[in-house]
């Protein structure tokens, strides 16, 4: 690869009225946030209208990057001047460029089709309005991320959706869990944004600047020492592990599922989880140098899959299920991204039509908790499909996407992954690639029972009595989302590779995917992924359908210990609680105590040694002015005496 | 414009009005309150416009004045404004009409006027009251053993019959001290510092002693005593300090003086710089304060009245850190940089110590009084990183600590006076009852925790960018502060906002007041406001900074791996 110098165009035309993407949402926050109660009636409509507009100016700058040149279609606008401090200058600035159009189509798409989802999935609650206030909120920050032209300006979106997803997580945050999974949520994701902080204070150490022009300059002239530019992109990962939800950070996502479930579907599963992912393949240049860091984030991602696919087997809750299925679906888009220029297009491709079939599945999932009177039991469904046509139709195409059914999006794209993998050559291709196959099958597995215990089998809700559920369709404001999502999940991935669209266009920023030696032929490789996915979908077919689901999970005592294992997330909390959350508590304590008896009291005692002055203070309870007056004169007469002291010498 | 003696039209507009609030009998409560808000923002309106009149490219001291005072001893009135102290007077003029308008009703003297369980009811302890002073006498009557021993809470009494504190005189203490902090900043005369220093503890001991929480009075008195004694004892180090600079001067300059320009170019010997120097620092430090020497923050903290905290916290810590850049680094370079570790360490731990502490606090007031030790743990940090970036990220924390925890405090202030008690366990599940309260303190609580957008980020990432520049591995560790910050603050706010509502009483809450909402407005305004567009503050503050670190020789490392040319100052 060649590298020549970064060069971004000046915004001109449609472009300079990029900032607008970020504006309309954020002006619609406010206006619901500021506008209080008298915006109740119509907040919502002011809320997806904020959504959709910020959609149809992503298209119109999309259709004007496409009338321009290859090397022009990277524009930069300068905003303003935010931090100035000698040689330390932080703008405001925007990048439209190929990575961040896609990205901004992805948010203001799919996040205008959950409002209006919204409108009906949330119309009995009294808060609606703050709702859409939050959504639109968590949309001008994720787009500030994806559209920042420097790294603070990325520092500030991620943290801003930290924000929004904090306040979505604990919005009915009457309930215990929710706050508690609120929090859990933000302090992991601090954790990871302590590793993206020090990483922008690292770059402006060593490069002085941190505007992607500077940065990746200097990366991609290889200036800068290899183990510093490792060191930047391992302290960029820890904070897209945080973000991502990816091993060792990844157990505030299952629980973040506690937020209604538009939020998951937007925040939790197509955006926000992803940024890690836009994160890595936006600092492509950084992680080029580093073949260590890139070792790291393949292995991350390889650990998660198998992590999220286990655990995922095991709940029968549908959104945990869901959860981590994000989990172990992120952790594919990281294995692809940790491949390097093979692989940045792949995992982008993966992370868009996710964006759909995830999205898709959590709005079908809302349409059914809904539908049993907010139930999340999947033990508690069965046989939904004759009551809700449309919701088990587009369900059934994100189903059918993500486990990869031939045609559909998942099928080209996750196989793209596992075929990478293997083609990374050597044992560590092997390895990883196996670990793509296995991860395929479980998703096929756990993706099928969850379907089928949904849709299909015996009705295990109750039919008569007090507690008689009628489960009904949804609305048409929450099907019509699921609709375009289904359509979407079935045909995005397909277009994508279609004449390798996809990678072609993001090439100028990902780099051209080098054409390696194919492992297996690619043929072959489908074939073998089609088997694993077959037989994952009939092993749960044999246990979930062709023999009735108990309706109660059976105690602990009774599985194996891998499911024990799986049911407690593989023991990460417990994990976190023993290493983190006891000690710190511990600690605590322990400092409140020694503050309160020991500096304090040392304090105290050692003042009462030097100048009596415990003495003192005992007077000055008994009369404050006189002693007051005393010491002052005191301080007077030293003072005196000194200047004496000095006209005498 | 800038023949107008701005300065001295700041110290003296409060001073005077102080003095005419004093003399107001105690009936005329709302007139006394009236004009003391209409006073603080004329001084407000006034500090702004001295900051349009200010020239912040321009080296040295403006709106300069001088007049001897003591010309024996080389002492005058001399007072000037760079833009460390100009910044720090604005915060002042700003705080104080906010606190004034937050405490409208808390001494309300009307026997019907709307006050809450905390009003004017005062724990009647025999032999109570020895009424001499302006104020009634804070504090002294309780029992003299009483001291160093938290005593249990005296009952409250009828509030009926309970003596009402004078508004008035809360009123002419709130203006002498913003006269005084006015004064402290803008002195040019180290001994003029000096005695504002002093004089500054005079008001703030009396808003503890004498208008702290109803029905406390041992705490009280314990909390404002100690608060004077540790504030007494730095004073007189630096007193001791205040003298050996004199000397220093009359042997190199012939006469001795106090001018703090013709100090500054004194070439002090670093065995005695270092004892000047520790005059000065360990006052600054009990004043910020910096570990070990905070203890007598949270007494303080919790025992002021609400808008004495906001001042104490927000404006009188901030006199440490301000004398720590304008007085100890550039009159004693060679100390300063001797002692730079063992402050930089005092910073880090003030950091995550003060930070743990507010974790496991019960009471609110303690809780934000310990979150500001960890604040005043990256300002220190950012002083004596000796970077410009991490110099002038201090200031703007300086600035931004007053809003951010002010506004903390006075959210905590308008919950103890809705339910009357400090204590965490006693509130729950408040954002369904007070939306507006709730978002207030959540809005507060994310600038303490300096999110992006608030104005807290910037000083907070400047402070740590600077630092790293310095010595990374001090900024790695700070760094991993920030998720500390985040679960005091998050976690208060689950604690009193979130969940069911536990308590019957809280059922019922009102949520904020118009007046209320237009003292918290304001802060919010600026939180968000320069936490978006911070430059201009930045400008005025950045050339002082910078020029303070190149008179003592230090200058930011360059980047390793330069890519393009950094104008110096591109704007």
């Amino acid at each position: 690869m060649t590298h020549t110098p970064v060069h971004y165009a000046a915004a001109s035309g449609a472009f300079s009225l990029s900032w607008l993407l970020i504006a309309l949402p954020l002006a619609g926050a406010a206006v619901l946030l500021l506008g209080g109660r008298r915006t109740d009636r119509f907040g919502h409509l002011i809320g997806t209208a904020a959504a959709a507009l910020s959609f149809v100016v992503g298209v119109v700058l999309f259709a004007a990057m496409l009338g321009r040149s290859g090397e022009d279609r990277a524009v930069s606008q300068h905003l303003f001047s935010w931090i100035p401090v000698n040689g330390f200058q932080v703008d405001v600035g925007l990048l439209v460029d190929q990575l961040s159009i896609v990205f901004v189509l992805l948010i203001t798409g799919v996040g205008t089709l959950i409002h209006i989802y919204s409108i009906g999935y949330m119309a009995h609650d009294p808060a609606r309005r703050k709702f859409f206030a939050y959504m639109n909120l968590f949309l001008a920050s994720m787009l500030l991320l994806v559209l920042g032209n420097n790294f603070l300006s990325l520092y500030a979106g991620w943290e801003l959706v930290g924000l929004s997803s904090y306040l979505l997580i604990k919005f009915w945050e009457y309930k215990p869990a929710a706050a508690t999974a609120a929090n859990k949520a933000f302090y992991m994701n601090r954790v990871g944004d302590v590793g993206l902080a020090i990483a922008i204070m690292l770059m402006f150490a060593t490069v002085g600047s941190t505007s992607y022009a500077d940065v990746f300059g200097a990366a991609a002239a290889n200036v800068i020492g290899y183990g510093t530019i490792s060191a930047i992109a391992l302290l960029l990962l820890l904070g897209a592990c945080g973000k991502s939800g990816q091993f060792p950070l990844q157990a505030w996502l299952p629980d973040a599922m506690e937020g209604p479930t538009p939020i998951s579907a937007l925040i939790h599963a197509a955006t926000m989880v992803t940024a890690g992912v836009y994160l890595i393949v936006r600092s492509a240049p950084i992680f080029n140098e580093s073949q260590a860091a890139r070792t790291v984030v393949v292995v991350i991602g390889a650990i998660t899959i198998l992590l999220g696919c286990v655990i995922g087997c095991a709940y029968d809750d549908i959104k945990k299920v869901l959860a981590y299925s994000t989990v172990s679906q992120i952790g594919y888009m990281f294995l692809a991204v940790g491949l390097g220029p093979a692989g940045y297009a792949i995992g982008i491709m993966h992370l868009l039509a996710h964006g759909f079939f995830k999205a898709g599945l959590f709005l079908g999932a809302g349409s059914v908790i809904h539908a049993m009177d907010d139930d999340q039991d999947l033990r508690h469904y069965g046989g939904l499909w004759r009551y809700m046509p449309i919701t088990w139709a587009t369900f059934g195409l994100g189903f059918l996407a993500i486990i990869g059914f031939p045609g559909l999006s998942g099928f080209f794209t996750k196989d793209r992954i596992i075929e990478t993998a293997f083609d990374k050559g050597g044992t560590s291709g092997y390895l990883l690639g196996a670990v793509a196959l296995l991860g395929a099958g479980i998703t096929a597995f756990y993706m099928s029972r969850l379907f089928l215990m949904t849709f299909h089998g015996r009705p295990r809700w109750s039919g008569e009595g007090e507690d008689a559920r009628h489960p009904h369709e949804s609305p048409p404001t929450m099907t019509g989302p699921m609709i375009i999502l289904a359509i979407g999940s079935t045909f995005a991935g397909g277009l994508f590779v279609l004449g390798h669209s996809m990678q072609n266009w993001l090439e100028p920023v990902a780099g051209e995917g080098v054409e390696g030696v194919h492992t297996f032929s690619p043929i072959v490789l489908t074939a073998l992924t089609l088997v694993v996915v077959a037989g994952g979908c009939a092993a749960a077919w044999l246990r979930y359908q062709a023999r009735p689901v108990e309706a109660t999970a059976r105690p602990d005592a009774e599985v194996t210990l891998v499911t024990v294992a799986a049911r407690h997330d593989l023991f990460a909390n417990t994990l976190n609680e023993t290493i983190a959350m006891r000690p710190g508590q511990f600690l605590t304590r322990f400092l409140v105590w020694l503050d309160l008896v020991g500096v304090d009291g040392l304090v105290r005692g050692s003042a009462a040694g030097i100048g009596g002055l415990s003495g003192r203070m005992r007077r000055l309870q008994t009369g404050f002015v006189r002693s007051y007056a005393l010491s002052m004169l005191g301080g007077a007469v030293l003072m005196v005496g000194a200047l004496l002291l000095v006209w005498g010498g | 414009m800038n023949s107008v003696p701005w300065l001295t039209i700041l110290l003296l507009v409060p001073a005077v009005a102080a003095v005419v609030v004093a003399a107001l009998p105690r009936r005329l409560a709302t007139q006394a309150k009236q004009l003391t808000l209409a006073v603080t923002l004329v001084v407000l309106v006034l500090a702004v416009l001295a900051t349009f009149a200010y020239h912040p490219n321009r080296a040295g001291f403006q709106f300069a004045q001088r007049y001897d005072w003591i010309p024996t001893f080389g002492i005058s009135y001399a007072v000037g404004a760079d833009g460390i102290s100009l910044v720090l007077i604005l915060l002042t003029a700003l705080l104080v009409p906010v606190v004034v308008l937050s405490s409208w009703d808390e001494f309300d003297s009307e026997p019907d006027g709307p006050s809450g369980p905390s009003g004017p009811s005062d724990g009647v302890v025999p032999g109570d009251g020895g009424g001499s002073g302006p104020g009634g006498d804070p504090g002294t009557g309780g029992g003299g053993t009483a001291v160093l021993v938290a005593a249990p809470p005296a009952p409250v009494v009828d509030a009926a019959a309970a003596p009402r504190r004078s508004v008035p005189v809360f009123c002419a203490l709130l203006l002498v001290l913003e006269a005084g902090l006015v004064g402290v900043f803008a002195a040019t005369d180290v001994f003029l510092f000096y005695v504002f220093f002093e004089a500054i503890l005079i008001p703030m001991y009396f808003l503890i002693g004498s208008f702290g929480p109803a029905g406390q009075q041992a705490q009280r008195s314990y909390a404002a005593v100690k608060f004077l004694i540790y504030s007494l004892l730095g004073g007189l180090l630096m007193l001791a300090a205040v003298i050996g600079l004199y000397v220093v001067s009359a042997e190199q300059l012939g006469s001795g003086t106090f001018d703090f320009a013709l100090l500054r170019q004194l070439d002090i010997t670093p065995g005695v710089q270092k004892l000047l120097f520790l005059g000065f620092f360990v006052a600054f430090a009990i004043k910020a304060p910096l570990f070990p020497f905070h203890t007598w923050l949270p007494d303080a903290g919790a025992q002021a009245p609400v808008g004495g905290a906001v001042l104490l916290v927000g404006l009188l810590d901030k006199v440490g850190t301000f004398g720590l850049i304008r007085y100890c680094i550039p009159l004693f370079p060679d100390a300063s940089d001797y002692f730079a570790p063992l402050v930089l360490a005092l910073a880090i731990i003030g950091i995550f110590y003060g930070a743990l502490l507010a974790i496991g606090q019960r009471d609110m007031k303690r809780l934000v009084s310990y979150t500001s030790l960890a604040h005043f743990g990256f300002i220190a940090l950012g002083l004596f990183a000796f970077t410009s970036q991490a110099g002038t990220g201090a200031v703007l924390y300086m600035v931004n600590h007053g809003l951010s925890t002010g506004l903390l405090f006075l959210v905590v202030g308008f919950l103890i006076a809705r339910r009357g008690t400090a204590d965490i366990g006693a509130y729950g599940g408040l954002a369904k009852v007070t939306p507006v309260l709730a978002g207030t303190m959540l809005v507060a609580g994310l600038s303490s925790l300096a999110l992006p957008g608030t104005n807290s980020f910037v000083s907070e990432f400047l402070v740590l960018v600077g630092t790293f520049t310095y010595n990374k591995a001090l900024a790695i560790v700070a760094t991993a502060g920030i998720v500390l910050a985040a679960i005091y603050v998050l976690s208060l706010y689950q604690r009193t906002m979130t969940g069911p509502i536990t308590h019957e009483a809280n059922r019922t809450l009102p949520d904020l007041s118009w007046r209320e909402k237009a003292v918290v407005a304001p802060m919010i305004a600026l939180i968000i406001g320069l936490g978006v567009y911070p430059k201009p503050l930045i400008d005025i503050v950045r050339p002082t900074v910078t020029a303070t670190y190149t008179d003592v020789g230090k200058s930011d490392p360059a980047p390793t791996h330069p890519v393009t040319v950094q104008p110096g100052g591109r704007s």
